[in-house]
């Protein structure tokens, strides 16, 4: 579904700011893949989600969703393909529109001209009422009200109201309390399952690494440095994994957030 | 008694076709976040080509003459910001000084059109009134027309697709692209539409006057934001069309302000002072409030018990 043929990044070239954010990458994930990143900080994983988005042109390499090229393909173009979520739950929805309207400009259905329609809101308030946290009484709410893990809830409805080829899950659960945070997980699975999306999952949590999707992958100075799926992943333990990482990286994964989960 | 109430006419009717300027930026800088400062220019050119239209004969073109000239400057507002790297406030500003030799150019190289005797839609809809208890209002009607034409076209053209893919542009851009909506697009069609509104209001207003003068549009960009804001502190919240006329509410309440004071003997050119000392107060005040705890904090912290 999604190939990434060597891409390389190097932010601020030829300043002393120069950063090479991601180096001769590459990665191929299967139809219905749901594969999860882990890595340090500057590891390059967001790098990557924003080289697939087209946030920033790649320096070299290629990008091909479902076998087509999209290297050069304008931002917008490729978000009808590709549902992104960010870790920050306040960058994915309009918080002075209404929950109802922010659904109607996800959904994008009709011409330009054309308005939001009674059968439309009675399906929103349908896919509303799955989330179960009581929004599909709020629809004419304004999202600014909203807490953040609502928000995050909605922001998942949004970005798979038309399944994408391609979803993209940048820590979406980490500014969330626990509970909060296990029930977007939650719906995540859910969703991904139902629609069979294929799906990329950054995460901090080690424990969530290796419990959802079916692979892994672990991420260090802009590369791929573990990539594990089937029995041997599933055999897999967190202090299985940070050796591993240890082994392949040659250094240890020092990360206060990780250490803290483990 | 009939003093005051020609004074709240006159008001109104000001009010009223200044008000579609106030809707201009009630999208370009309410929904769409762009603060236009092409639009001092933009009045003046959609005046200047309605005067030049309306010279020439033909009094119901020159009103969409305008309208289609104020949305060429949009749009030219619009593509310096979006394609071609130019920031906002400074494409407004280039934009703004362009239209100055623009319009010098349109009417002719004079700064000063006369249209005493020209037929304009004001003296359409006077002479059609002629022998009615209507016939001294003829302004304030084809005023309020304009208005209500213009408050509805945005009530509705807010709420389709195109309409809320704009307001989500100003409201969060990153929102937008990851909703495959073009940011630039939107921008585009928003200035267009405003800036078409904008020139509606320098030609009905200068029509009104009889007379074209290459200064009406300055400071206008000003007096619509206190306007409009104005308008916001009456309507803050609400359905669009509750604040599109929240909005005209404001600009009529801030044309009476300064006929009253010019009843008062205030000098008509103290009006761009007042209208900047407006716009100060109106974004300062709600920072004030904001800020108050803290500075109370302050105050009290030195002071016995205060700590």
């Amino acid at each position: 579904m999604l190939k990434l043929e060597s891409i390389s990044k190097t932010f601020n070239p030829g300043t002393v700011n120069e950063k090479v954010a991601i180096k001769g990458l590459s990665l191929h994930l299967k139809k219905g893949d749901f594969a999860t990143i882990i890595g340090s900080n500057g590891a390059g994983k967001s790098t990557m989600f924003n080289a697939i988005c087209g946030d920033f042109l790649t320096d070299s390499g290629a990008v091909i969703l479902d076998g087509k090229d999209i290297t050069f393909m304008p931002q917008h173009t490729r978000a009808r393909q590709i549902g992104r979520l960010y870790q920050d739950p306040m960058r994915g929805s309009a918080p002075g529109m209404t929950i109802l309207e922010n659904l109607a400009l996800a959904a994008g259905k009709g011409g330009w001209l054309s308005f939001i329609t009674r059968s439309e809101k009675q399906a929103f308030a349908e896919q509303l009422a799955r989330l179960d946290i009581g929004l599909e009484d709020r629809m004419d709410h304004p999202v600014g009200l909203l807490s953040g893990g609502q928000r995050q809830a909605l922001t998942l409805l949004m970005a798979t109201i038309n399944p994408p080829k391609l979803l993209l899950l940048d820590e979406h659960t980490a500014a969330l309390d626990p509970a909060t945070a296990e029930k977007v997980l939650k719906l995540t699975r859910e969703i991904v399952e139902e629609h069979k999306i294929t799906t990329l999952m950054i995460t901090h949590n080690m424990e969530d690494a290796l419990r959802m999707g079916n692979r892994t992958l672990m991420m260090d100075s802009g590369n791929i440095v573990i990539d594990v799926e089937g029995e041997t992943r599933d055999n897999l333990t967190v202090s299985d994994l940070l050796e591993q990482f240890k082994a392949g990286a040659g250094k240890e994964m020092l990360n206060d957030r990780i250490l803290l989960q483990k | 008694m009939s003093i005051y109430l020609s004074l709240g006419q006159t008001a109104l009717e000001l009010g009223l076709m200044c008000s579609l300027t106030v809707l201009a930026l009630f999208l370009s800088y309410s929904m769409l976040n762009v603060c236009d400062l092409s639009t001092d220019g933009c009045f003046t050119l959609g005046a200047a080509v309605g005067a030049v239209v309306a010279l020439s004969g033909h009094p119901i073109l020159s009103i969409f003459a305008a309208m289609l000239a104020g949305m060429c400057s949009g749009f030219i507002t619009a593509l310096m910001q979006t394609k071609m790297g130019i920031d906002s406030l400074l494409s407004g500003i280039i934009v703004n000084t362009g239209l100055y030799s623009i319009n010098i150019a349109i009417m002719g190289g004079s700064s000063l059109l006369n249209m005493n005797k020209t037929t304009t839609v004001f003296t359409m809809v006077k002479d059609l009134l002629k022998d009615t208890p209507l016939a001294s209002m003829s302004v304030l009607i084809v005023a309020l027309l304009a208005v209500i034409l213009v408050v509805v076209f945005l009530n509705f053209f807010l709420k389709t697709r195109l309409g809320l893919a704009i307001r989500a542009t100003g409201n969060n851009p990153d929102m937008v692209k990851s909703s495959s909506i073009d940011p630039a697009f939107t921008t585009i069609i928003g200035l267009c539409v405003a800036n078409a509104f904008t020139g509606l209001s320098g030609v009905l207003l200068s029509q009104s006057q009889k007379s074209v003068d290459i200064n009406i549009g300055q400071g206008m960009v000003t007096m619509a934001l206190a306007s409009l804001l104005i308008g916001g502190t009456i309507v803050a919240r609400g359905s669009i069309m509750k604040r599109a006329m929240g909005v005209v509410l404001g600009s009529f309440i801030f044309r009476l302000v300064y006929t009253i004071a010019l009843r008062f003997h205030m000098p008509a050119f103290m009006l761009k002072l007042v209208s900047s000392v407006i716009v100060v107060l109106a974004i300062f005040l709600p920072y004030l409030k904001k800020q108050w705890p803290n500075i109370q904090r302050r105050m009290n912290h030195g002071k016995k018990g205060g700590r």
